[in-house]
């Protein structure tokens, strides 16, 4: 009895280890996302439906980035996943 | 010309003791011979003058200072019967905040700055105006977290508040200096796994800590009677803000109640002290 139960203790994460890893996947979302431009959202959603009207893609097909490279310089990486042949 | 240093004491949630923390660190610092002034800038929530026990004292506030309706002078609390160092501006009652200019505030502030050693900004809580316009002339901020995962993810959001929107950030592109305190800590639940730990949290926002407080029962009481519980040296709640003065003022002093107390009667017999 003793026994099953020290193996279901060791084996169960503690609400505090859940918690932490809950925060860390959530902060780093956040982060990042705090540090994209206010119109990047948008303008998302726009070069989404010009490509729509050529190539069928789903919207998580679209992936942008802006970084810093630099002092004076960002980048804007637009990534585009699309099915060939269809 | 001596210039005083301007803390603000910070969150993004409420209710995890920024006031507490205000009130003791502006004790602390006092009783510490240093000429101390604290401002809450809890437009509509007045609260600070209860936890120092001057409310008997308010007759004029922050917000009137700021519209000139009466002197600067006459909206400062002396404390004396916490510390001949300590004074206090007290809120105002009223909810406009639009008197709350960067103009305004600026001018208060670097005024107390010629006059005090340290100017502490009670921060509401919230990413709105108030809290905004708390953090944005300070020197330095104490970002107080409770160990629980809103109050960790509220106090990351405020990290980057703090690392974009004060002044010496806008005008010079610097980082403020960013102490964690985390407070209302409690050994036993971290050890048991209900509670993030010291660790856990220090992993996430990753800044310099600069005191842990303990849970402590004498905290509501130190309220009750008017009397930052620093001013309470038999309490560990007192003694940690102590050592958190100490910390601010340059000394290296060890973190103390972060692991549960183990007494054991024959411990405590030949085991010293
Ligand atoms: N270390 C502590 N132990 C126990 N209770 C605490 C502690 N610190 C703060 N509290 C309690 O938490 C509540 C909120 O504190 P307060 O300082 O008003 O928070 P805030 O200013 O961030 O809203 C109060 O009831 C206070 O007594
Ligand atoms: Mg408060």
């Amino acid at each position: 009895m003793s026994g099953i139960f020290t193996f279901w203790r060791a084996n169960k994460k503690t609400s505090a280890s859940i918690a932490k890893d809950r925060l860390q996947v959530l902060v780093a979302h956040e982060r990042s996302a705090n540090q994209q431009p206010e119109w990047m959202p948008k303008m998302q959603r726009e070069i989404l439906d010009v490509i729509r009207k050529y190539v069928p893609i789903a919207s998580d097909d679209l992936k942008m980035e802006v970084r810093n490279e630099g002092e004076n310089v960002s980048v804007i990486e637009i990534n585009v996943d699309y099915p060939i042949g269809k | 010309m001596s210039k005083g240093k301007v803390f603000v004491v910070t969150s993004g949630k409420g209710g995890v003791g920024k006031t507490t923390t205000s009130a003791s660190v502006a004790a602390g610092l006092a009783l510490a011979g240093k000429k101390t002034v604290v401002i809450d800038f809890d437009v509509g929530l007045r609260n600070l003058d209860l936890i120092l026990g001057c409310e008997r004292k308010v007759v004029f506030d922050f917000i009137q200072a700021l519209k000139k309706e009466c002197k600067l002078n006459q909206a400062i609390i002396h404390v004396k019967q916490i510390s001949d160092n300590l004074y206090m501006i007290p809120a105002s009652q009223t909810r406009d905040k639009d008197h709350l200019t960067h103009e305004g505030v600026k001018e208060i502030i670097s005024q107390l700055a010629e006059e005090f050693d340290y100017v502490i900004c009670d921060s509401p809580a919230g990413i709105e105006k108030g809290a905004k316009m708390a953090m944005y002339f300070a020197d330095e901020a104490i970002v107080v977290t409770n160990p629980e995962i809103s109050s960790v993810r509220d106090s990351d959001r405020i990290l980057g508040f703090l690392d974009s929107s004060t002044r010496l950030a806008e005008e010079e592109g610097k980082r403020i200096p960013q102490h964690l305190l985390i407070t209302r800590y409690s050994p036993d639940r971290v050890e048991s796994g209900e509670m993030l730990s010291i660790q856990d949290i220090d992993d996430i926002l990753s800044i310099p800590l600069v005191g842990v407080i303990p849970e402590s029962r004498v905290v509501l009481d130190s309220s009750n009677q008017g009397k930052p519980v620093v001013l309470n040296s038999q309490d560990p709640a007192g003694q940690a803000y102590e050592d958190v003065i100490k910390r601010l003022l340059g000394d290296d002093v060890p973190m103390r109640f972060t692991e549960i107390e183990k007494k054991s009667f024959l411990g405590r017999l030949f085991g010293g002290r």
